[in-house]
């Protein structure tokens, strides 16, 4: 059983590797954009999730306090003790692939850090508060390329459609909960995840019907990440995040 | 050495208003809201500050600038602490602020409270150079963390705008 510390360095960890997978997927983006625009927009978007990573990870390194810093954190790490939803660490594919995993991931993530705002944890109140106004901005955005993909051509109303039917397995485990919810949700500190379901899915349902998009149906949902277990996928991006202070530990700009 | 105790907490704060944001040089950090308070103890001085954006790169030579502006005075304990509570908005800019940054040709924040984030092109941005109420959004993202791209269709001169926040 773990204790109140260790949950919240889980809790932390979590939150915090999410945004940090998630931006890093992001920034894979830059110069590669379809338009500068967009290249612009899914970078600066990379940005606020890196910028939410080193916030929350700081903080868990804090609660861990055995001196370790958010980089140690981010980049000593072997990948079973990650704890980043599947969906996050998910290559970036096309652009409409992109734009389908950015709606899944902003909409959830808008709900979340809302209820976060209310965490009986000031710091993580503080985090999320922040993070929530930067998150409505990439809603917006995704929403908005949903639309115009989904009622274009032909063309992009397959890749799209395509891409959410793909990536919706992986939407069942944003909302498990796991020992460190159960100790934190007694205490105000976490949120119930069970909560956020509705609003979600009304959210999915009502944006994709304005887009021309098909509700995506999924026989089971992968799972796994709560528990440090991973699709093929996080190994690269860890070996390619990772690899300067692996070959040269401790190396400083 | 000069004793901490020859320093109130006022005067700290007088020197690092004087340090401007480094993406928008025409306006201080103190102007910007960045900077929050300053703690003076026996021995150190805590300087705290917000982020206005959580992955704003103009953090970190905020802080490197801020300790040595302190240094400068002759105290050399300085510690620099980012808080996130209660969370930066641009509605903490005066009109005065919102003035400098549109002479430096940036259209100013519109107020939260009027601002449908959902609908983003319905705001009514004017622009910074013309004035004209003809403006267009072209992307939500712009040069950096704070600002959207719009243009404008009067002048035809493309211009940033500083997100509400």
């Amino acid at each position: 059983m773990m204790n109140k510390q260790e949950a919240i360095f889980k809790y932390l960890v979590r939150l915090g590797d999410c945004a940090l997978i998630h931006g890093h997927r992001l920034s894979e983006w830059c110069s590669r954009g379809p338009i500068l625009e967009e290249d612009l927009a899914l970078t600066n978007m990379a940005l606020d999730n890196i910028g939410r990573a080193q916030a929350f990870l700081k903080y868990a390194a804090e609660v861990q306090g055995n001196g370790l810093s958010e980089d140690d954190l981010a980049y000593k790490r072997d990948e079973r003790a990650f704890y980043n939803n599947l969906l996050t660490e998910l290559p970036i594919g096309d652009f409409a692939f992109t734009i389908a995993k950015q709606l899944l991931l902003s909409v959830f993530e808008n709900i979340q850090m809302q209820a976060l705002c209310k965490s009986a944890d000031a710091t993580i109140a503080g985090i999320a508060a922040k993070s929530h106004k930067e998150v409505r901005y990439h809603l917006t955005h995704a929403r908005d390329w949903t639309m115009r993909l989904g009622k274009g051509t032909l063309e992009s109303n397959t890749r799209l459609q395509q891409a959410f039917n793909q990536l919706w397995m992986y939407t069942g485990e944003l909302f498990e909960m796991y020992e460190e919810d159960a100790i934190l949700n007694k205490q105000g500190i976490a949120i119930d995840l069970n909560e956020l379901k509705t609003p979600y899915y009304n959210t999915i349902t009502s944006i994709l019907n304005d887009s021309n998009i098909k509700m995506p149906v999924a026989d089971y949902m992968q799972t796994g990440s709560r528990k440090g277990i991973h699709t093929e996928y996080l190994g690269h991006i860890l070996s390619e995040m990772q690899y300067l202070q692996r070959a040269y530990p401790d190396a400083k700009w | 050495m000069v004793s901490i105790h020859q320093h109130t907490e006022e005067e700290i704060l007088e020197v690092l208003s004087e340090i401007c944001d480094p993406e928008i040089p025409v306006v201080s950090i103190q102007e910007m809201g960045i900077l929050r308070d300053v703690i003076l103890q026996d021995h150190s001085c805590q300087v705290i500050i917000t982020p206005t954006y959580t992955g704003c790169p103009a953090m970190g030579i905020i802080e490197e600038d801020i300790k040595s502006a302190i240094k400068n005075i002759g105290i050399a304990n300085v510690e620099v602490t980012t808080t996130y509570n209660p969370a930066w908005t641009t509605d903490w800019m005066s009109d005065e602020t919102k003035e400098k940054l549109r002479k430096f040709g940036i259209a100013a924040p519109l107020h939260s409270g009027c601002m449908n984030w959902a609908q983003p092109q319905s705001l009514q941005v004017h622009c910074p150079k013309c004035n004209s109420i003809h403006t267009q959004l072209i992307s939500q993202f712009g040069s950096t963390a704070c600002k959207a791209l719009y243009k404008c269709k009067d002048c035809e001169e493309p211009f940033d705008y500083f997100k509400c926040h």
